[in-house]
C-alpha cells in the first residue's frame, strides 16, 4: 500500500532509540556516567563509593562524572610504542638492518659478558624514531631472539618531534605489553595485551630458558 | 473593569491587574495596566526562551539516539548546558550585514519573526485561562498572527540581496501560503465540533479529545502545521543541502540567534496549539493538577515532530505543493464536511456536543479517516505510475540508421 515506507522509515528510527545494541558511538577519552556507572566503573559497592569518595558521587548525580575509557584494539595490533627487552637483545643490529627507513640507531661496545655463550654486547645506545616509523613491522620481524615486539599502545602524540625518538631508558622502564603481532607464541597463550599482565623478559621468547645444565652440555663441555 | 468577570484564579492579566489595582490610586490606572503588561511579557518571553533551550537540547539529544549517535553530551549534565554555550558563541560573533542588502529591512525581519511566535503564546490557555484570560476569538487571532511569519521570511530572503535567500523566500511564500489553507480548513472543524471559537472553551467542548473525534484533521492539521514551521520533512524553505541555509543565509551574530530562536520556539508553540485543540489541553485525570497535563502532552507531541524529524526525508518543491493542494485540502474539505454534517443532525444548540454524540461522531469519523486515506495515498501513489517512459536520445542508438555493422542481437533475431 502507498504511504507504508513512512510507518517503516519510522520503525528502523524507533529502534535505534530503544536498542541499546544499536548504538555504535565509543567515547574516548572519557565518558560521563551516572551513580550506577561510576560504581560500575571503579568496581566499588556504592556505599563504599559514597563513603571514599563523596565530591565524584555528587557528580555522578549531576551527571558529569568523567571514567576513563579506552579504545577496544585487536591483541595483534601494531602499537606505536616498542616493546624491547634488554636482557633478551644481543645487539645484533638485525632490527636496524631490517628497516627499510632505517631509523633504529645502535650503537654496541664489547662488555665481556657471557663469555662462555659467545660474548654479549654492551647496548650503549638503542634508538627508534617513530616519528618516521610506518610500523611495517619488520624489525619485529627480523629480530632472531624476541627481544623486540611492537608495541600495543597509539596514545603517543607530542609536541616536538625529538621527543618521537624512543630511546634505551624510555624503551626500558616502559611498561612490558607486546603486541602478539608475529609472536605466535604470545597469541598461542590468548595473551591481550589491552587486557593482560605485563609480560616478562624470560617469559616473552619462542622457546623456554634451556636450563644451566642443558647451556652446560651444549656450550662449555663440548 | 468592575463589569469583567475577574478570574483570580489562574496567573493572567485581569488577576495581575486586579492586584495592582487593589492598592493603588484610581488616577494611576495607566501605570498598572502598564505594569501588568511588563510582568506578563516578561512572564511569556522566559517561558518560551527557557523551553525553546530545552528543546534544542532535547532535540538534538533525541536526533543523535534516532541515528544512532550520542548528541551533545560534554557541556553540563548530560549536556543540558549546551543551548547556553551555543548562545554565548552565537552572540560573541560579529554581526554583518552585506553591502547591498535593505538594511532596516535586514535588520527588522528577525524581529517581525520573533514577536508572532510571543504573542501566540499568550491566548494558548495553560490552565483554564491563558495569560490574557478568556479571549473568546482565540482561533482566529492564532491563525491571523501566525501568517505573519511569511512576511518575515520573505523580508529576511528578499533583503539580504543573495540568490540561495531569493530562492528559500520564494518556496517559503508558496509554501506557506499553501498550507494555511488546508490548515485553516481543519480548525474550522475543530471550531464547529466545539461550537466556540475561544481556545479555553475549545479545551473544555473536548470530553472526548479531539484528536479520536477527528483523526482526519488531526492529521491535517499536524501535517500543515510542520509544514508552516518548515520543519523536515517540509524544511525546503532552508534545506541546508540545496540553498545554504535558505532565507537565512546571510545572517550572523545576534540575528541569526533571533532568528534560530523563533524556528526553534515554532514547534514549542505548534506542540501547545495541537495540546489545545487536538489533546484536550490542560484536562486530565488524577491529582495531577492541569500545567502539568498541559507540559506531558506538548512533550509527546514535541517527540513526535522530533520522531518525524529523524525519520523521514525531505520532500522536493513540486511534491509539497502537490501534497498540499491534491492531499491536504481535499483531506481537509472532507473532513470539515462530515464534521458539519454530523454537527448538524446533532445539533447541540446551546450546550455543545454531549459525550454519546462524540463518541458516535468518533466511530464515523475512524471509517472515514481509513477510507479517505487509503484513496488519496492510492491517488497520489498512481500519479508515479503515469510518469512517461524516458525517451533514449537519438545519440543513444548508434546503429540506428547506419548499414555498417549490426548488433549480435540483431543477427540472432534475424535467423
Ligand atoms: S616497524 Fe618498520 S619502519 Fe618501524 S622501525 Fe621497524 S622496520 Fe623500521
Ligand atoms: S634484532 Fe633483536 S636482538 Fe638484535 S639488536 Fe635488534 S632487538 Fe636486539
Amino acid at each position: 500500500m502507498y504511504g507504508l515506507g513512512l510507518a517503516k522509515g519510522l520503525v528502523v528510527t524507533a529502534k535505534n532509540l530503544v536498542l541499546p545494541s544499536r548504538m555504535m558511538t565509543i567515547q574516548y577519552p572519557d565518558r560521563k556516567v551516572g551513580l550506577l556507572g561510576l560504581s560500575k566503573a571503579t568496581d566499588t559497592s556504592l556505599v563504599d563509593l559514597i563513603r571514599k569518595d563523596p565530591v565524584n558521587v555528587f557528580k555522578a548525580l549531576l551527571g558529569i562524572a568523567d571514567v576513563k575509557t579506552s579504545l577496544p584494539q585487536h591483541p595483534r595490533f601494531r602499537g606505536e610504542e616498542f616493546n624491547w627487552y634488554e636482557q633478551r637483545c644481543t645487539g645484533c643490529a638485525s632490527c636496524a638492518k631490517y628497516c627499510p627507513l632505517g631509523i633504529i640507531e645502535i650503537v654496541t661496545s664489547e662488555s665481556g659478558d657471557q663469555m662462555q655463550e659467545g660474548q654479549k654486547y654492551h647496548l650503549d645506545k638503542f634508538d627508534i624514531d617513530i616519528g618516521r616509523c610506518m610500523f611495517c613491522g619488520l624489525c619485529v620481524e627480523a629480530c632472531p631472539y624476541d627481544a623486540l615486539h611492537m608495541g600495543s599502545g597509539f596514545e603517543e602524540g607530542k609536541y616536538r618531534r625529538q621527543d618521537l625518538v624512543i630511546d634505551k631508558r624510555q624503551l626500558v622502564s616502559a611498561k612490558k605489553k607486546p603486541s602478539t603481532w608475529f609472536r605466535p607464541q604470545l597469541s598461542n597463550k590468548n595473551y591481550d595485551p589491552h587486557k593482560g599482565k605485563n609480560v616478562k623478559w624470560d617469559s616473552a621468547g619462542r622457546h623456554e630458558k634451556p636450563s644451566l645444565q642443558q647451556q652446560q652440555d651444549k656450550w662449555a663441555k663440548r | 473593569m468592575m463589569e469583567i468577570e475577574i478570574l483570580r484564579s489562574g496567573f493572567d492579566f485581569l488577576g495581575i491587574y486586579g492586584f495592582f489595582d487593589g492598592f493603588m490610586p484610581d488616577n494611576l490606572d495607566w501605570l498598572v495596566f502598564l505594569i501588568t503588561s511588563v510582568i506578563l511579557a516578561m512572564v511569556i518571553i522566559n517561558a518560551l526562551v527557557i523551553s525553546t533551550a530545552l528543546l534544542t537540547w532535547f532535540e538534538r539529544r533525541m536526533l543523535g539516539r534516532f541515528q544512532s549517535r550520542l548528541g551533545p553530551n560534554r557541556w553540563g549534565p548530560f549536556g543540558l548546558l549546551q543551548p547556553i554555550a551555543d548562545l554565548v558563541k552565537l552572540l560573541t560573533k560579529e554581526d554583518t550585514i552585506p553591502e547591498g542588502a535593505d538594511k532596516p529591512v535586514f535588520t527588522l525581519a528577525p524581529i517581525v519573526f520573533l514577536v508572532p511566535a510571543l504573542i501566540v503564546f499568550a491566548v494558548i490557555p495553560l490552565h483554564g485561562s491563558s495569560f490574557l484570560g478568556r479571549l473568546n476569538i482565540g482561533l482566529i487571532f492564532v491563525i491571523a498572527i501566525t501568517s505573519v511569519n511569511t512576511l518575515a521570511i520573505f523580508m529576511a530572503g528578499w533583503s539580504s540581496l543573495n540568490k540561495y535567500a531569493m530562492f528559500g523566500a520564494m518556496r517559503a511564500v508558496a509554501m506557506l501560503v499553501s498550507y494555511e489553507i488546508p490548515m485553516g480548513i481543519s480548525v474550522v472543524g475543530v471550531a464547529i465540533a466545539a461550537q466556540t471559537l475561544g481556545l479555553s472553551n475549545v479545551v473544555l467542548a473536548q470530553d472526548i479529545p479531539f484528536i479520536l473525534v477527528m483523526p482526519l484533521g488531526f492529521l491535517v492539521f499536524i501535517t500543515a502545521a510542520s509544514a508552516e514551521m518548515s520543519r523536515t520533512p517540509f524544511d525546503l524553505i532552508e534545506s541546508d543541502s540545496e540553498l545554504g541555509a535558505g532565507y537565512h543565509t546571510e545572517y550572523s551574530g545576534a540575528k541569526f540567534a533571533l532568528l534560530q530562536l523563533t524556528e526553534f520556539m515554532a514547534p514549542v508553540i505548534v506542540a501547545a496549539l495541537v495540546t489545545t485543540l487536538f489533546l484536550s489541553g490542560w484536562r486530565g485525570y488524577g491529582p495531577i493538577p492541569g500545567p502539568v497535563w498541559f507540559i506531558i502532552k506538548t512533550f509527546v507531541v514535541l517527540f513526535g515532530f522530533v520522531w518525524i524529524r529523524a525519520s523521514w526525508p525531505r520532500l522536493r518543491v513540486d511534491q509539497i505543493m502537490s501534497l498540499a493542494w491534491k492531499g491536504l485540502l481535499p483531506l481537509s474539505i472532507v473532513n470539515l464536511f462530515v464534521i458539519a454534517v454530523e454537527v448538524f443532525i446533532f445539533n447541540p444548540g446551546e450546550a455543545g456536543l454531549s459525550t454519546r454524540d462524540l463518541l458516535i461522531m468518533t466511530g464515523i469519523n475512524w471509517s472515514i479517516t481509513i477510507i479517505a486515506l487509503i484513496v488519496i495515498f492510492n491517488v497520489m501513489g498512481q500519479s508515479k505510475l503515469k510518469r512517461p517512459e524516458p525517451v533514449a536520445l537519438p545519440l543513444a542508438n548508434m546503429y540506428a540508421n547506419t548499414t555498417v555493422s549490426k548488433k549480435a542481437t540483431d543477427l540472432a533475431e534475424a535467423d
